[in-house]
């Protein structure tokens, strides 16, 4: 293959590879948003929690002795329990007393919690990074073409393609996810139609932080380190990702995290990884300029 | 009992929430594992006598709301006497007085962490014209900060520039970043502004950061000059600490009479008509383009000024000091201190400030105690410490009823 | 409206009250010695800032067991300035009119420059801040430090890129901090007048951001065959460990920021074979060992960051203070600058810039999971 063309896959590779792990983040906060429309700036400490979660839960694994594999399995169950229960927590103590308050509260009070949060976990773990086991093993069929895709990378394409499609088919076609466009469309008219909007809120925000757990185990498997306060750049990244596909629209946050991924690899690979993140943001305000609700996004109307 | 069993099962799902994190610790290398059991049980008792309060709390909130609701509650004594124009101009007066004397009364390290918050409460005052009076919600607020700070750290460094040439240089290269921020954004509305201006924020301090031949990067700018009085240079550290103390207090208090004035000008008023219904105000003939304008620029402005004054008073000067975090921070401040409301506003500052500050004796379990308190405060006080009054109308009282409802919490849905 | 103008106004002035009431009981009492102990103690620069502030606490503890310094007890005053420069000025003030006598800390160099105006009647030793001017430049007369300088680390890379492994296209990485940008520009600005190899990268990588790979097929598109990486040990494993898994068999050369066990740990067989400049082979001394065995007990845990650092720049200001016996700055510093102490860095004392002496760099590889000091 040709070295330049050899390059530039390996660069977009990557880059879809980053993109499914914004785009797991980026549906927690572009789920809430579409029902409550909040910024949850907690999210991204949701998905930190995961990480530490699933690497306290495969390191005991891991000195009992399981199988790679197993742990994996049980890291990102544990993980998805235990942040899904955060989620469900954060929302009843911070966000639902103020259901009702001006708009922005809810935002400070999410700014709150996640100060709150990245405190807590680095008084309770540490304050220094910690060692994450690979949990994802190496594949044999794939070491022809290692220096291109991993099988990390594969896993984490692989799994949140899953996840995605599994989340799409919920809220196309359950119930539940009727009542949850049906709350995300107009909350009162849903709640005269007999549907309790609290528990729809309270599942949209345990979905959401589930999703991030698994990101978190996934991703951290893959970088080998983690610490308190890797949530606060994910998380911005991610709702970056939510705002460009359209925040509120589910396929829009999956795309956003794969054009965010793949436009911040090629401008390092390209140009220079110093202004990586200048890209990322200048491309954010530039659709964003040009087509205000994002490119899944629909034009609000404007009723007068 | 109802109540005690509940709290008794908020220890224990708490208990249970926080065990991976709170109980184990682990290192997978070495295989080593430490058991912490105590903590599940701190956690537990902690969060069962939490929640009792907690649930008493809200339903004082509860009960207050429908009292206000019904109107049958009297306003308390305390508010009366607050009612007294002549008390309240003399306990500003004393509080003028006594922040004019307090260098006399107190140490540097007091004047410092003072002047700090009175360069916040400038900040915070700025933010809500954009914030509070416009409603154009502004994430990025540090970013304007940050010009204003460099423009004095190079003017300074390069050219040598002195403190009082670059004050109203700063403002204003910060007001024109802010027109320039503006133009290209004015149509857009609510959040989508608001993440627009959070990109911005981020580029401006990763272009510091990274063209380091012009703004020397991460290392930052040292040395920066502090101010001169006429021709003396304040060289003493204790001595050019009250100075810069005074300047700061006078730009405070500057601050806060403009702030005030423009906000029953008639650009203040149209700004306010923009906050409450875009539509409408269009329909009554403000110019709702030049309104958004003028709030940017005259927001970005004070953040301009408040940066000159950061940058002359530390000498130092580098990007950490201008991240998301900083503009969360003076948003937190307009917003835990009443949105709009000026006094509001001073206040938040000051608490946001000063608390972290006094907290200090909890040493690194401050900020914890930081991001907690901001969660109360915003569950149990929405509206902020001084919600903004809003100018009264005398109103027959065959309407009185229909006019009960809150401003705020009309806008729900769509 | 106006009557909130006097709720706040209330509220304010007893701010304000409270503010000068707790200054008078901040008095020193002259039976103790106080030592400052600013840095970051909270933030996202935390890592880096606790464990010098154990080893203050584990020293004072030893000392104070002993009976203390010329019969005073050493009391520790500990103030957090998350590496923000505008709380650092703020936090120096705090310290100094507490009492303090000396100080040691700011965590990084960027609060330690700005802080460094108000110590300008008290020594300031800090075991982490590595920018250059802070001795070199002359301005600041009270300030030390147990930890060497950037430019001593660049040149060590540089000699081992450019001698031992003869390099011709060199790939400088950081990590946009204060500390790894400068030492990657010294690493630059000396390869670039050495002339013998080219520089062909020099990127900036954020630290905590999601993956490094686009850095990582630069580097290997661009046939780089070094990579000097400016920056600290979470880092510098990624990168290392990407590379490995990209088949990019560079060696890499690194700071003092990445030698330390914990790099070894998160890199695990990836670390293999990469240089780290760092302190000269200080495992062999007596109080290394001792140090390092106070905090296994305290903390369960081997020390992080600038803690032995931290220890040697207690020892040496208590030191001082002990021989000359005196609080008084200039005789401090008098005997700083003449009498040895016996530290986790080795014997050091400090030479008119404020730079330790006799705690040289040598260059380490890692071989079989260990760090083996290179001559």
């Amino acid at each position: 293959m040709n070295s330049e063309l050899q390059y530039f896959f390996e660069l977009v590779f990557s880059g879809i590879t980053k993109g499914s792990i914004y785009a797991l983040i980026a549906l927690g906060y572009t789920m809430v948003y579409g029902i409550i429309e909040l910024i949850n700036f907690a999210h991204g400490e949701i998905y930190m929690i995961g990480a530490f979660t699933g690497l306290i839960v495969a390191g005991l694994l891991g000195i009992f002795g399981f199988p790679l594999l197993g742990v994996l399995a049980i890291a990102v169950i544990c993980a998805i329990i235990w942040c899904a229960a955060y989620g469900y927590t954060i929302e009843k103590v911070a966000y639902r007393p103020l259901r009702n308050a001006p708009r922005l509260s809810p935002l400070i009070s999410a700014i709150g919690m996640s100060i709150f949060l990245q405190n807590y976990v680095q008084l309770a773990q540490t304050s220094d990074f910690l060692p994450f086991p690979q949990l994802i093993p190496d594949f044999e069929f794939l070491d022809s073409i290692a220096y291109i895709v991993s099988s990390t990378d594969v896993v984490i394409i692989v799994l949140s393609a899953v996840v995605m499609t599994a989340l799409h088919c919920f809220i196309k076609y359950t119930n539940m996810g009727k009542a949850m466009r049906a709350t995300a469309q107009n909350r009162k008219m849903a709640m005269l139609l007999g549907i309790d909007a609290d528990s729809i809120i309270s599942v949209t925000f345990v979905i959401g932080s589930a999703l991030a757990a698994i990101g978190g185990v996934l991703i951290a498997s893959r970088m080998g380190s983690i610490d308190a306060y890797i949530g606060f750049l994910a998380g911005m990244k991610a709702f970056t990702a939510a705002v460009l596909g359209g925040i509120g629209s589910i396929p829009g946050a999956m795309f956003g995290g794969l054009v965010l991924g793949c436009c911040e690899n090629l401008a390092a690979g390209y140009i220079s990884s110093d202004y990586a993140d200048v890209f990322a943001f200048l491309i954010l305000v530039l659709i964003l300029t040009f087509r205000p609700s994002g490119i899944f996004g629909r034009a609000p109307v404007q009723k007068v | 009992m109802q109540i005690l069993k509940k709290a008794i099962l908020t220890g224990i799902w708490f208990a249970v929430l926080t065990f991976p994190i709170m109980v184990v610790k682990v290192d997978h290398i070495e295989g080593k594992m430490v058991w912490r059991w105590e903590n599940a049980g701190y956690i537990a008792i902690g969060a069962a006598l939490l929640s009792l309060v907690w649930r008493y709390l809200l339903e004082r909130k509860a009960m207050r709301r429908r009292q206000e609701e019904l109107a049958i509650r009297e306003p308390s004594l305390w508010n009366k006497i607050l009612r007294d124009p002549k008390l309240i101009r003399t306990g500003l007066l004393i509080l003028l007085l006594l922040m004019l004397i307090l260098p006399a009364l107190s140490s540097t390290y007091h004047i410092n962490i003072i002047a700090t918050a009175l360069i916040y409460v400038v900040l915070a005052l700025g933010l809500n014209i954009a914030v509070g009076l416009s409603g154009q919600l502004v994430l990025g607020y540090a970013a304007f900060y940050a010009v204003g700070a460099y423009a004095y750290g190079l003017a300074n460094h390069y050219l040598g520039i002195g403190f009082w040439a670059m004050l109203p240089v700063g403002g204003i290269i910060a007001a024109l970043a802010g027109i320039l921020l503006g133009l290209p954004v004015l149509r857009l509305r609510g959040d989508y502004l608001a993440i627009v201006t959070l990109g911005f924020g981020e580029i401006t301090r990763l272009i510091i950061q990274n063209w380091s031949s012009l703004t020397r990067g991460p290392g930052g700018i040292s040395g920066i000059a502090k101010p001169g009085f006429f021709n003396f240079s304040m060289a003493d550290v204790a001595v050019s600490s009250v100075y810069i103390y005074y300047i700061t207090l006078a730009l405070a208090i500057l601050t806060i009479f403009v702030v005030d004035r423009l906000k029953h000008s008639r650009v203040g008023r149209a700004w306010q008509a923009l906050r409450e219904d875009e539509i409408a105000s269009e329909a009554m003939g403000v110019d709702t383009m030049r309104t958004k304008l003028s709030a940017f620029a005259l927001s970005s402005m004070w953040a301009g000024f408040a940066g000159v004054l950061m940058a002359t008073k530390t000498t130092f000067i580098n990007p950490n000091s201008f991240t998301f975090m900083e503009s969360a921070l003076i948003l937190s401040m307009v917003v835990l201190g009443g949105m709009g409301s000026i006094w509001g506003v001073v206040l938040g500052a000051v608490a946001i400030i000063l608390l972290p500050e006094y907290l200090r004796a909890f040493s690194e379990y401050r900020m914890l105690i930081f991001g907690a308190i901001m969660v109360a405060m915003m569950v149990f006080r929405p509206q902020g410490l001084i919600p903004p009054q809003f100018r009264r109308y005398e109103i027959p009282d065959y309407l009185k009823k229909k006019s009960a409802g809150t401003p705020e919490g009309a806008k729900e849905g769509n | 409206m106006l009557g909130k103008w006097l709720t706040s106004a209330v509220a304010a002035s007893a701010m304000l009250l409270a503010a000068s009431f707790a200054v008078s009981s901040a008095h020193a009492e002259p039976q103790t010695i106080k030592i400052g102990v600013p840095g970051a103690h909270s933030g996202n620069l935390a890592a880096y800032g606790l464990p010098p502030l154990n080893a203050a606490r584990l020293m004072a503890r030893y000392y104070n067991e002993r009976g203390g310094i010329n019969g005073m007890k050493v009391e520790l005053l500990v103030q957090d300035d998350q590496c923000k420069p505008e709380m650092s000025t703020n936090v120096a003030t705090k310290v100094l009119s507490d009492g303090a006598v000396v100080v040691m800390g700011h965590t990084c160099s960027g609060s330690t420059i700005a802080a460094l105006p108000t110590y300008s009647n008290t020594i300031l030793m800090s075991p982490s801040s590595t920018v250059p001017e802070l001795t070199l430049s002359g301005k600041y007369p009270t300030f030390f430090r147990t930890i060497a300088k950037d430019d001593d680390q660049a040149a060590l890379a540089v000699q081992c890129a450019l001698d031992r492994l003869g390099a011709k296209r060199i790939a400088i990485l950081h990590d946009q901090g204060d500390y790894g940008r400068g030492y990657a520009e010294y690493v630059k600005s000396m390869v670039e007048k050495d002339g013998r190899a080219e520089v062909i990268m020099f990127e900036g990588i954020t630290p905590g951001a999601i993956d490094y790979a686009p850095v990582i097929q630069r580097v290997g598109r661009e046939k780089a065959d070094v990579v000097i990486f400016g920056g600290y040990h979470p880092e510098a494993a990624k990168l290392v460990t990407q590379m490995n898994k990209r088949r990019l068999k560079i060696p890499f050369i690194s700071d003092d920021g990445v030698q330390l066990d914990a790099f070894i740990k998160m890199a695990g067989k990836n670390a293999e074979g990469v240089y780290v400049s760092g302190p000269k082979d200080i495992s062999a001394n007596e109080w290394y060992k001792k140090a390092r065995e106070m905090h296994l007990k305290e903390y369960g845990e081997e020390p992080g960051h600038f803690y032995y650092q931290a220890v040697a720049a207690i020892q040496a200001l208590l030191n001082a203070i002990e021989k000359s016996g005196s609080t008084e700055t200039d005789k401090i510093m008098q005997a700083l600058r003449t009498e040895y102490v016996d530290t986790p860095l080795g014997k050091i004392r400090f030479n008119e810039h404020g730079d330790a002496e006799g705690a040289g760099f040598s260059l380490y590889q890692v071989q079989n999971g260990k760090f083996v000091e290179l001559n």
